[in-house]
C-alpha cells in the first residue's frame, strides 16, 4: 500500500463575519496517498478552496475557527504554530492558484520568484538556486528557459505564467501539490496541457495532487478519487470511475449533466442546476441541496449521513433516496432530458 | 529613454511658460495692480506716474511686457518694483534656508510617514491603529501657521520654556550646531502635516496590496510575515508615496513652505514670495513662481523614472 501522506478528519472551518458565522467547511474527511490525484469538485462557495487553503494554513486568522484534524505525515497541522507552518508551506506542500495573471508578483523576475521559494527552505547559494529555477522552468515546459528566467511576469502569457506558478510550487519538491482551479482562467486548449503537465510532474516529483475544480470534465482523466462538495459538505465521494458510472447524489448528476458530451445524443441545451447555492451563514435544515433538488421528499428535512449505499464500499454519498429509484431517474438529468436505461 | 527625456523637456518648457503667463495675467487683471503708482510712491504727481509708466514699459501691450520680463528674468537683470533689488540675487540669498528646511523636514516626514503607516497597517483594527488614526487626522488638520505659533509659544526662546531658539536661520557654514538647533522646530512643524497624510495613504495601500493574489502566493511559499511585508507588500505600496513625496519635496524646495518660513522667520525663498505678494511686487512673484515650477517639473520627471525602476511593467521595452 502506498504511503499515506495526508489524512483530513472531520475538518470544519468557520469564519466570524459581521453578518454571522460562515460555515465554510462543515465536516470534510479524506485521505491522500503518494502518487494519487484527488479531485475536489463543487460550485463556487462549496468550500473546496477554503479546504485547500486550510491545508496550507492560509486561512489562519483571528476570525477563523477550525475543528477536526489535518494530519500530514503523522502531525496535525491545525495544531502547529504559525512559524512552524511556514516550514510546511512551500517545502512539504506547494500550491497553485486560480488566476496566474495576478498570482505572480509583477515587480520581480520569474527567476527571482522561484529562487525566493527555494532559498526560503534550503541553504543554497543564489547561483545554484538560479540554475535550479532554469531547470524547473524547463520541466514545466517553458521554451528557452535560460533566457526566460529573467523575464518579468507581464512578459509571459497566461499559460506560461501558470507553468511558472507550477515551477514555484514544485521548487522545493513538495510531497503534496494543491492545485486550486489551475485551469479556470486559461484558454480551453491550454487547460488540457496544464492538467497533463500536473499529472506528469506528479510522477516525476513522486508526490500527490489535490486538484480542485468546478468542472468534472477537468478531473475525469487524471483523478483517482473524487470528492463532490456542496455548501461545505462532502455530498459524494468515490473512485473516479464509480462516480462517473454510478453517481448517487442528485447534485452530482447536475454536475455531470452540465458537461458537454459528444458520446451522448445532443440535448436541446446543456443541463443547469436551478437555483443557487445556499447562504453558508444560514444553511437550510436537513440536506443542504434539498431546496434545489427535484427529487426531494419528506425525509430530506433531516440531514442524511455520508454513507455507503452501493458497491464498492468506498463509494459514499449523502442522500436518502432509494438506490433503484436513483438509477431509474438520474438519466434525465445527466443526459439532459433523454431517459437512460438503468 | 532619449525620446522620453525630449518629450518631457518640451512638456516642461510649455508648463513653465503657461504657469508664468497665468501668474502675469492674474497680476494685470486684479485691481490695484498698477505698479507705476507703487514705484512712484505716495506723493507722486500724475506726471511722475505717467513718466514711470513709460520708462518701465507699463504702457506697452501686456504680451510685450510679459516677453520683456521673461527676457530680463533669463538674463538675470530682473529687479523688484519696490526695492529695486535684483530678484535673482534675492532668491539666491534665500536658497540655503529653503533647502535646509526642505531636506531636513522631508527626511523626517518620509521616515515617520512610512514607519507610522506600516505600523498602523500591521495593527489594522486594533487600538493602536485607531489611536494613530486619530493622531494622523489631528496632524493633517492642524494649520502650519497655528502649529508654528503654538510651538514657538511653548518651546521657543521668549516663550514658556525657552528650549529652542525662536526662529531665524543660521548658516550651516557659520555654526552647524546652531543651524541644526534653529531648524528643529520648523522641520517638525512642517513635517507633521505630511506624516499624517503619508501614513494614511500608505496604510490604505498596504491593506489593499495585502489582499493581492501574489501576496497569497508569497505566503504559500512559506516566507516569513516580515519578508512578505518588506519584499512583496511594501514595494508596491510605496509607489504612490513616491509620487506624493516627489511633488511635495519639490514644492517645499521651490519655496512652497511659505507659512513655515514666515512663522519662523527663516528668510528663505518662501518668505521672499510672501513679502513680494504682500507688496504686490510682480517681478519677484514671477521669479519665485518660475523657480518653484522648475522644481515641480524636474521632480515629476524624476518620479516617473523612479516609477519605472520600481515597476517593470511601465518600463519602455
Amino acid at each position: 500500500m502506498a504511503e499515506r501522506l495526508l489524512e483530513v478528519k472531520g475538518l470544519k472551518v468557520q469564519f466570524a463575519t459581521v453578518d454571522g458565522t460562515v460555515k465554510a467547511v462543515d465536516g470534510v474527511s479524506f485521505e491522500l496517498e503518494r502518487g494519487k490525484v484527488l479531485g475536489i469538485v463543487g460550485e463556487s462557495g462549496s468550500g473546496k478552496s477554503v479546504t485547500a487553503m486550510t491545508l496550507m494554513g492560509l486561512t489562519r486568522d483571528v476570525n477563523s475557527r477550525f475543528e477536526g484534524e489535518v494530519v500530514y505525515k503523522g502531525k496535525d497541522l491545525l495544531q502547529v504554530s504559525d512559524t512552524e507552518m511556514q516550514q510546511y508551506r512551500g517545502a512539504e506542500m506547494g500550491m497553485i492558484f486560480q488566476d496566474p495573471m495576478t498570482s505572480l508578483n509583477p515587480v520581480y523576475r520569474i527567476g527571482e520568484q522561484i529562487v525566493e521559494a527555494i532559498r526560503t527552505h534550503e541553504k543554497i547559494d543564489k547561483r545554484a538556486a538560479k540554475n535550479r529555477a532554469v531547470e524547473l522552468l524547463r520541466q514545466v515546459g517553458i521554451p528557452n528557459p535560460e533566457m526566460r528566467v529573467d523575464d518579468f511576469p507581464h512578459q509571459f502569457s497566461g499559460g506560461m505564467r501558470q507553468r511558472a506558478m507550477i515551477a514555484i510550487a514544485l521548487s522545493c519538491n513538495p510531497d503534496v501539490l494543491i492545485a486550486d482551479e489551475p485551469t479556470t482562467a486559461l484558454d480551453v486548449t491550454i487547460q488540457a496541457q496544464i492538467i497533463e503537465l500536473i499529472d506528469r510532474l506528479k510522477d516525476d516529483f513522486n508526490s500527490a495532487v489535490i486538484l480542485i475544480t468546478h468542472d468534472l470534465g477537468v478531473v475525469a482523466d487524471v483523478a483517482d478519487e473524487i470528492i463532490v462538495m456542496y455548501a461545505g459538505n462532502v455530498v459524494e465521494r468515490a473512485a473516479t470511475r464509480d462516480l462517473f458510472y454510478d453517481p448517487q447524489m442528485p447534485y452530482t448528476w447536475g454536475l455531470l449533466g452540465s458537461i458537454p458530451r459528444l458520446d451522448r445524443p445532443r440535448p436541446e441545451r446543456l443541463h443547469s442546476i436551478t437555483g443557487s447555492p445556499p447562504s453558508l451563514i444560514n444553511l437550510p435544515q436537513g440536506c443542504a441541496f434539498r431546496p434545489r433538488c427535484p427529487h426531494a421528499f419528506d425525509r430530506c428535512t433531516q440531514r442524511p449521513p455520508l454513507e455507503n449505499h452501493v458497491d464498492p464500499p468506498s463509494h459514499l454519498d449523502r442522500c436518502w433516496l432509494d438506490v433503484e429509484y436513483k438509477r431509474a431517474h438520474r438519466g434525465d438529468t445527466i443526459a439532459g432530458g433523454k431517459p437512460e436505461a438503468a | 529613454m532619449l525620446n522620453f527625456l525630449v518629450r518631457r523637456t518640451v512638456g516642461a518648457i510649455l508648463v513653465i511658460i503657461a504657469v508664468t503667463f497665468i501668474v502675469f495675467v492674474i497680476f494685470i487683471v486684479v485691481p490695484g495692480g498698477d505698479p507705476a503708482q507703487r514705484i512712484a510712491g505716495k506723493n507722486a504727481t500724475q506726471q511722475n506716474i505717467v513718466n514711470i509708466r513709460h520708462d518701465w514699459g507699463f504702457d506697452r501691450p501686456f504680451y510685450v511686457q510679459y516677453y520683456k520680463m521673461m527676457q530680463k528674468m533669463f538674463s538675470g537683470s530682473l529687479v523688484s518694483y519696490t526695492s529695486q533689488q535684483n530678484v535673482l540675487d534675492q532668491i539666491k540669498l534665500g536658497l540655503p534656508a529653503t533647502f535646509s528646511l526642505a531636506i531636513g523636514a522631508s527626511i523626517i516626514w518620509l521616515f515617520f510617514g512610512i514607519a507610522v503607516g506600516v505600523v498602523s497597517a500591521i495593527k489594522a483594527g486594533k487600538l493602536s491603529d485607531r489611536a494613530i488614526t486619530v493622531l494622523a487626522l489631528i496632524g493633517v488638520s492642524m494649520p502650519v501657521f497655528w502649529l508654528g505659533i503654538v510651538t514657538r509659544y511653548y518651546l521657543a526662546e521668549g516663550g514658556l520654556t525657552s528650549i529652542f531658539p525662536d526662529g531665524e536661520y543660521v548658516a550651516l557654514t557659520t555654526d552647524p550646531l546652531q543651524w541644526f538647533w534653529h531648524l528643529v522646530l520648523p522641520w517638525c512643524c512642517l513635517a507633521v502635516l505630511f506624516i499624517g497624510f503619508y501614513s494614511r495613504v500608505l496604510r490604505g495601500n498596504i491593506l489593499d496590496t495585502s489582499n493581492e493574489d501574489y501576496v497569497r502566493t508569497a505566503k504559500a511559499k512559506g516566507l516569513t510575515p516580515n519578508r512578505i511585508m518588506r519584499k512583496h507588500v511594501l514595494r508596491l505600496s510605496l509607489i504612490p508615496i513616491i509620487t506624493l513625496f516627489g511633488l511635495d519635496f519639490a514644492a517645499v524646495l521651490g519655496g512652497g513652505a511659505i507659512l513655515t518660513e514666515t512663522v519662523f522667520d527663516l528668510h528663505g525663498v518662501g518668505q521672499y514670495a510672501y513679502q513680494s505678494i504682500n507688496n504686490f511686487d510682480l517681478p519677484p512673484i514671477m521669479a519665485v513662481t518660475l523657480y518653484g515650477a522648475m522644481f515641480i517639473v524636474v521632480f515629476s520627471v524624476l518620479v516617473d523614472i523612479f516609477y519605472a525602476y520600481l515597476d517593470p511593467r511601465i518600463r519602455p521595452t
